[in-house]
């Protein structure tokens, strides 16, 4: 079963009229893992943006973006906003500049959970403090009330992860959740989200161009260029058998980072 | 937070202490004898030597730079700004009651032009690229570019003299602000609702706000948080304003008669009577310095950044 | 040559462009323009309207209007162009002194833009128009006085900016001499910096120096200058409002010129604000120091 379905998605600038993404068509299987991988610069975020219909002004969309067989594209802004977090729910790139700088980010956290379920406080310190230690933050409570700056951003990411759980949205879009992190961090994160999986059963989109991320979440994998789905298949036919040239420069190229990252540990 | 006010006070004393000095330097650099322009001032018919002589030992203008500054700002401390070359009164008396006029104006102006330029900067922001912001800004551009004398009169012609509707000088009423307020907003609020907007458009591309979206705020919430942020540095902005709109509503005084200090400056320097621009720029400078101060401590009191490192 | 071409672009540009460049021609040789001797009294064309002889009327002493707003081009604009040019000068060559060489002259510079910017300048104007004594002149000494503090403070952070580029420090180390790096490489970079900003005080400029005529501490009759006219006008503005109109819009029209030259002078040096919704400017860590400058608008 498909939970979302992306048919001849067109994006383009109003403005000057250049498009960024010609015509993309590709589906989310219900409890499955997509991972959409690219250079920067290769559309990967405005598609994700897309599915929320959140892209700025200039930028236009057209096609079909079927959700459990409703077309988001032709809902009211006011159906849809009900729908993002509750049914679709984002993990952003960055987590210092996610969460509003003047506030502690308990108020973020208070605000979505009382838009959608109508909690007061003590309830959103409850649930969210429970999935907040799951996911292997101490002091819940504590933390809530600190600003973004005086918390890490592996911390933040986590945070963010905390709030899907709550929320138990359809679909989790992470975009480049690991990519301003640290190497610990990632892999706390990564890690993170490969429990949210196991215990959730959400279906995940998952942007990275962390090539190793990606083959440990994803069960299947778009490449994207220059606003293109070039190649598209399940995780192992891609890392290994891939025709296409573009992925197969990708993956050696990430096989020769790693290689070479090895080649090192190992001398040491 | 307590420290840090201490601490940007404290700083703010050597500044004033050279204002201090380059206030009081100023009229020994004028091209003028003091002695002579008192006498002038005065209207003393016959000008002699020894006349020019006694009038410098009756000032203490004999003595030393260095000590005539020392007690000067000793005696400006306790408010006493010498007296007036033209009407021998102390100087406090002609300059409290004017400032207090023009603190009067001030304070209504400066409120109307931050409502304004936060209401009129928000609309613009939200609706950046279309028919009210272009309309607004294009507005803008005309009512920065007129002097505000010549829209002082215009008005002044309009609604007192063909309309008999509002008084034209004087501050005896509510009514007389109406004018003189409406003038100063008007060139001032074209200036400052852009930076309401720029900072708002600024905010509108930061990520918190996507995310904010992503998770389902509405719209109202999402706005509210881009202007927490947005009115930070326009806080700072504002009170930058004030001591601004302080000195500058000497032309407007002018035109509609208004006791300030405005037009009580262009007097004196019309009759040389320095002690009294003496005054009138240690004061609005010693203005100038606190409002800079108090800017800064408003601005590290809303942003948390700032608060928690001090 | 770019910059031109974009400009051009720019039709409201282009016609500012042409606005001020016939305003200056027409200061500049305002004895051939003017079709009357603006100080010459005739008392039996007093508040006469306009006519064939006197386009634009005459005034309260029966002098032309119209020649009185072509002879006040030169105080009201052109005496205004040079002061702001030299304080520009003084403001450039402290400023590069500073941002290039940087060590004590910089820290001895600063300091005292600092103390000079920590003064109202409307209202120290003021205050050197009165030690001074008034006239047209001390106005000029008194803003150049004032203004170049704050070009400077601008102009040194642009020249930082370069200054630290690689290119420099390789002509640097390569041992060419200083002047010649400074004019070869750093003057033509950071002159759109100058522009800009010299462009867009101008109208501020204009603006207060007429205040300050207007107040009576400027220009002296019978010489014409706008805010003189204005101030004059003021006296018969019960019985005689049309004389406002002259000036006023004379005012009005070459400080729109000049912002707008000034606002598309700044997108056509820097093209990404013109994708980017003109106007955008993203508030630099300079706005306090900005909105010094743009401090009075009378």
């Amino acid at each position: 079963m498909n939970i979302l379905e992306v048919k001849n998605l067109k994006i383009w600038d109003s403005q000057t009229g250049k498009g960024i993404i010609t015509n993309s068509s590709f589906q989310l299987k219900q409890g499955s893992c997509l991972g959409i991988v690219g250079e920067s610069g290769s559309g990967k975020s405005v598609t994700c943006r897309s599915i929320m219909r959140l892209n700025k002004p200039p930028l236009r969309q057209s096609g079909n973006i079927l959700f459990k067989g409703e077309d988001l594209n032709t809902l009211s802004e006011k159906d849809m906003r009900r729908r993002r977090g509750k049914n679709l729910c984002m993990i952003m790139q960055s987590g210092m500049s996610a969460f509003d700088p003047s506030n502690v980010i308990g108020v973020h956290l208070h605000e979505t959970l009382s838009e959608h379920f109508g909690w007061n406080k003590a309830q959103v310190a409850e649930k969210m403090g429970h999935a907040m230690r799951s996911v292997m933050l101490e002091n819940p409570l504590e933390m809530m009330n600190k600003y973004p700056h005086q918390l890490s951003g592996g911390m933040l990411q986590r945070t963010m992860i905390a709030l899907s759980i709550v929320l138990e949205p359809d679909i989790i879009i992470a975009d480049e959740p690991t990519t301003a992190l640290d190497a610990i961090s990632q892999f706390e994160v990564v890690d993170q989200f490969v429990k949210l999986r196991k215990q959730m059963g959400s279906s995940i989109i998952f942007v990275s161009h962390d090539l190793g991320a990606v083959k440990k979440m994803a069960d299947e994998v778009l490449v994207m260029k220059d606003g293109e789905i070039v190649d598209r298949g399940d995780i192992q036919s891609i890392f290994s058998e891939s025709q296409h040239e573009f992925t197969k420069y990708i993956v050696s190229a990430r096989m020769a980072l790693s290689g070479n990252f090895n080649n090192l540990m190992r001398s040491v | 937070m307590g420290s840090y006010i201490i601490k940007r006070l404290i700083s703010a004393i050597p500044l004033l202490f050279i204002i201090s000095l380059i206030t009081f330097g100023l009229i020994n650099l004028s091209p003028m004898d003091p002695a002579k322009v008192v006498l002038e001032a005065q209207g003393v018919p016959k000008i002699t030597e020894e006349l020019i002589a006694q009038t410098k030992a009756d000032l203490g203008m004999d003595k030393p730079f260095i000590i005539r500054y020392f007690d000067w700002v000793v005696a400006c401390l306790h408010l006493d700004f010498g007296t007036s070359y033209v009407t021998g009164k102390p100087v406090w008396s002609l300059i409290g009651p004017a400032f207090l006029n023009t603190l009067k104006l001030t304070t209504v102006s400066s409120a109307a032009i931050i409502v304004l330029s936060i209401l009129l900067g928000v609309a613009c922001a939200l609706t950046a690229g279309r028919l009210i912001d272009k309309s607004v800004r294009g507005l803008s551009f005309f009512l920065t570019a007129m002097p505000s004398y010549w829209l002082a009169s215009l008005l002044i012609w309009y609604f007192s003299v063909h309309l008999d509707l509002l008084p034209t000088s004087g501050m005896a009423s509510v009514e007389h602000y109406i004018l003189p307020v409406t003038v100063i907003t008007v060139s001032y609020v074209g200036i400052y609702f852009r930076f309401v907007r720029s900072s708002m458009l600024s905010n509108l591309n930061e990520d918190y706000v996507l995310y904010g979206r992503a998770c389902g705020l509405s719209e109202w919430k999402v706005t509210m948080h881009i202007l927490r942020n947005s009115l930070q540095v326009a806080v700072s902005i504002f009170c930058m304003a004030i001591p601004i709109i302080l000195g500058s509503t000497v032309v407007i005084e002018n035109v509609f008669a208004w006791p300030g200090l405005g037009s009580l400056s262009v007097r004196s320097i019309l009759n040389r009577d320095f002690p009294i621009i003496q005054a009138y720029v240690l004061i609005l400078a010693a203005a100038f310095v606190l409002f800079n101060t108090i800017s800064d401590i408003i601005n590290a009191a809303m942003n948390p950044k700032l608060r928690n490192g001090l | 040559m770019r910059i031109f071409m974009n400009l051009c672009k720019d039709k409201l540009a282009i016609a500012s462009l042409v606005f001020i460049a016939v305003l200056i021609t027409a200061g500049l040789f305002a004895p051939v323009f003017a079709p009357h001797n603006p100080e010459e009294v005739n008392m039996s064309l007093r508040y006469a309207g306009p006519s064939w002889e006197y386009i634009l009327g005459n005034d309260h002493l029966g002098r032309c209007i119209l020649s009185r707003i072509i002879y006040g081009i030169r105080p009201s604009v052109l005496w205004v162009f040079a002061a702001l040019f030299i304080s520009v000068l003084i403001g450039s060559i402290l400023g590069f002194l500073a941002g290039y060489f940087r060590g004590k002259n910089d820290a001895f510079i600063m300091k005292l833009c600092d103390v000079l910017l920590s003064f109202p300048g409307y209202v120290m104007a003021l205050a050197l128009v009165g030690l001074l004594g008034v006239g047209l002149e001390n106005i000029l000494i008194a803003f150049i006085l004032i203004k170049w503090a704050w070009f400077a403070r601008v102009i040194r952070t642009s020249v930082m900016q370069y200054a630290e580029l690689d290119y420099i420090k390789f002509a640097k180390a390569s041992g060419i001499s200083h002047g010649k790096i400074i004019w070869k490489h750093i003057v033509p970079v950071t002159f759109s910096d100058i522009a800009v900003i010299s462009s867009s005080s101008m109208g501020t400029m204009i603006l207060q120096i007429s205040g300050f005529s207007f107040l009576g501490l400027g220009v002296q009759a019978p010489q014409a200058e706008w805010g003189m006219m204005l101030n004059e006008a003021r006296e018969v503005m019960f019985t005689r409002p049309e004389l406002m109109l002259a000036p006023g819009l004379a005012i009005v029209l070459v400080v729109m010129a000049l912002n707008f030259l000034s606002d598309s002078l700044q997108v056509a040096l820097d093209p990404r604000l013109l994708n980017s919704n003109k106007g955008n400017q993203v508030m630099a860590p300079v706005s306090k120091i900005k909105i010094q400058e743009k401090e009075v608008p009378n």
